[in-house]
């Protein structure tokens, strides 16, 4: 039982120290990427790999919500002689919350998780030491493009996302179900506010960063992780708690987000 | 090449995405980049009771303009909107601007009604016709109080 | 042991003591590197001496003590001093560390892309250069992935050389190579003294290697510096230890078969 209490409390300075450290990273980052000199092209293919070799998961999985969502509210709806807030309820849900979520998901499935490979494979074959002799920052030269890349893609992901989905909504609603086609996009028009919108933004550039930071972080750091995590079994463990703990950032970070604004 | 292909479609993903986005903020979310042509004329209330900046403004029951400022007078404890009117309505001097409801509990607006007089009011002018909010608890409550009687 | 102000010497290191968390790694080392000179920092596996190297390229740094390279002090120097030194030395890694999202030629202009403002062109020829003192010409635009092992050693080689450095590390070069070419590795390294006047340190226990090459010899044991000097010099070491590493003899067996037995048993 002691034993039990005590590898609680080590777990818990564990990552309070690994909290510390990626927060680090992230203000190490953004301050050799606004010294001079400035490199462009490594943030466009970074934003290739992250954000435009996603589009077609995002597409096909926003017109997927978005159907479901028209349905399920169909539903609802049906019962209250309300079909017409079908518009509202599907555009309001997704903007609000199932696009920057969902997204930022997905994106931590395909982009996060080889990210945090790609650096932690470079990390135990002394890739990155070599960057460090060779006086080049891999702060600035391996991490910083990703961030941005991820700040930057994350966010034109949900607007996507968003698109289709409500694509996906007015095919159940107007094409399946015979509501008005009036009907559903006044209901868009007319209950959802920039400020929604602006909230979904908000949200989406967060969850890119967060998303970003802690699988470069987990990658990066891989070797101040527990000992003996050296080789492919560390990478493929620092791989799996980078998934986990950005998904549940995101979940978490969306909640807080909500609540104060 | 390869090096070509990437920049072409990262950004043709950008251009996509930003026009995803514009698309929402500006259709659904009401958003407009240009200033609208039209004038701004004022109004103060007792009582706006729920009426928030961007409510629609209504004559004839169509859409003429956007409430674009609510602020507080202290002096006289009313409520002074900003009425931004589109190009080419024309308002009278005797206008009136009304708080209504949409349905029963939906959203506030304003209802412009035209009055009789020949003159119309240009831009800073202000409505001096105006009807409060009608409060439904307000009402509820008076007809349970003065029955009472 | 010579001064640490003297500057014959391409790196001095002083009372370095480095701990990985509870466990010293080194105690009190010290070592003279004299410039245009091969040394070979050579000990058993677990002796310290990759910690060693790490401290000396400025990638571990000490508890206490100072590594004096070209005349500053690395431990207490800024980032900014610290790169200004990194750009005058070149490190061999173990396994090659090519980054393997580049081809082999853009491996080895990194730096030059880095740190200079040349134009494509003369970066391109002096990549060229460099692959050829190295023999790998043909490779130019393989990926790291399609390298043997040989192969990647060489690349390496070629990347660490391109800025003509005065200090060149290698961190266990013959490492999974077959005998001829590490040979040929060995030959590459010689020259490489010779024609462009490097300080050459290399890290290995591979004993064909060590004399063929050095000019010099520290040996670690233990966290410690057990002997330096010239090869003639630590092949008549009086140190046992030394001894026994030279004629490939296995560490000190039981002594005790006793107590070992009462220790494996738990008793």
């Amino acid at each position: 039982m002691q034993r039990a209490i005590e590898s609680l409390g080590a777990n818990v300075i564990a990552s309070l120290e690994r909290t510390g450290r990626t927060f680090n990273l992230m203000l190490l980052v953004l301050w050799e990427l606004v010294q001079p000199p400035y490199r462009f092209y490594p943030i466009v293919r970074q934003m290739y790999f992250i954000g435009a070799r996603s589009m077609v998961l995002i597409v096909a999985s926003g017109v997927t919500v978005g159907m479901v969502m028209g349905l399920q509210f169909y539903n609802i709806l049906e019962r209250f002689g309300s079909v017409d807030l079908l518009g509202s309820g599907v555009a309001l849900s997704v903007i609000l919350e199932l696009g920057p979520v969902m997204t930022a998901l997905m994106v931590v499935g395909r982009a996060g998780s080889s990210i945090t490979a790609e650096i932690g494979i470079m990390r135990i074959t002394e890739q990155i030491d070599a960057l460090e002799c060779m006086a080049v920052s891999p702060h600035k030269f391996l991490i910083g493009p990703k961030l941005i890349a991820g700040v930057l893609s994350v966010p034109l992901l949900t607007a996507l996302f968003d698109f289709v989905a409500l694509f996906g909504g007015y095919f159940v609603g107007v094409v399946m179900f015979g509501i008005g086609e009036g009907s559903y996009m006044n209901g868009m028009i007319d209950n959802v506010e920039w400020s929604d919108v602006r909230l979904g933004l908000v949200k989406s550039v967060i969850f890119g960063l967060l998303v970003t930071l802690i699988c470069c972080s987990r990658g990066f750091y891989m070797h101040l992780t527990k000992a003996g995590s050296e080789g492919a079994e560390g990478v493929s463990s620092a791989t799996t708690d980078a998934v986990v703990l950005s998904s549940i950032s995101v979940l978490f970070s969306d909640f807080l987000i909500g609540a104060l604004f | 090449m390869k090096k070509l292909n990437i920049q072409l479609i990262t950004g043709i993903f950008v251009m996509l995405g930003v026009a995803a986005f514009t698309y929402q903020a500006v259709t659904i979310g009401g958003v407009s980049f240009t200033a609208q042509p039209g004038y701004t004329l004022m109004a103060r209330f007792d009582s706006i009771s729920g009426l928030r900046e961007g409510a629609i403004i209504e004559a004839a029951g169509v859409r003429v303009g956007t409430v674009s400022a609510i602020t507080f007078d202290p002096d006289n404890y009313q409520a002074i909107v900003s009425l931004r009117i589109n190009e080419g309505v024309p308002v009278s001097e005797d206008a009136t601007a009304s708080v209504r409801t949409q349905g029963i509990i939906g959203e506030k607006y304003i209802k412009l009604s035209q009055g009789g007089f020949p003159d119309m009011l240009g831009d800073g002018m202000e409505i001096s016709a105006t009807e409060s909010a009608i409060s439904l608890e307000e009402l509820v409550g008076q007809y349970i109080f003065s029955s009472k009687e | 042991m010579s001064d640490a102000s003297q500057t014959n010497n391409a790196i001095s290191i002083r009372d370095l003591v480095v701990d990985y968390g509870p466990r010293r790694i080194l105690s009190d080392v010290s070592l003279d590197i004299p410039m245009g000179q091969i040394m070979v920092i050579m000990g058993q596996s677990g002796a310290g001496k990759t910690t060693l190297l790490r401290c000396m390229l400025g990638l571990k740094k000490p508890a206490s003590g100072s590594v004096n390279i070209l005349g500053t002090d690395i431990v207490t120097a800024s980032r900014h001093d610290i790169n200004r030194i990194r750009k005058q030395m070149g490190v061999a890694f173990q396994g090659g560390a090519l980054f393997s999202s580049m081809s082999v030629a853009e491996n080895i202009q990194l730096a030059l892309r880095e740190h200079t403002n040349l134009d494509e062109k003369t970066i391109e020829i002096m990549t060229r250069i460099k692959l050829d003192m190295v023999n790998m010409l043909a490779a130019e635009h393989l990926m790291p992935s399609e390298l043997s092992g040989g192969m990647t050693k060489r690349a390496a080689l070629a990347r660490a050389i391109i800025m003509d450095p005065k200090l060149l590390f290698f961190d266990e070069p013959s490492a999974g190579l077959d005998p001829s070419t590490a040979a040929e590795l060995d030959q590459l390294i010689i020259t490489l003294k010779n024609t462009m006047r490097m300080t050459i340190i290399v890290v290995t226990h591979e004993l064909d290697s060590i004399f063929k090459i050095a000019d010099h010899i520290a040996v670690v044991s233990a966290g410690r510096i057990l002997e330096t000097g010239t090869p003639q010099q630590i092949t008549s070491s009086s140190n046992p230890e030394i001894q026994g590493m030279l004629n490939r003899k296995p560490r000190e067996t039981i002594v005790d078969t006793d107590a070992h037995l009462r220790r494996l048993v738990g008793g």
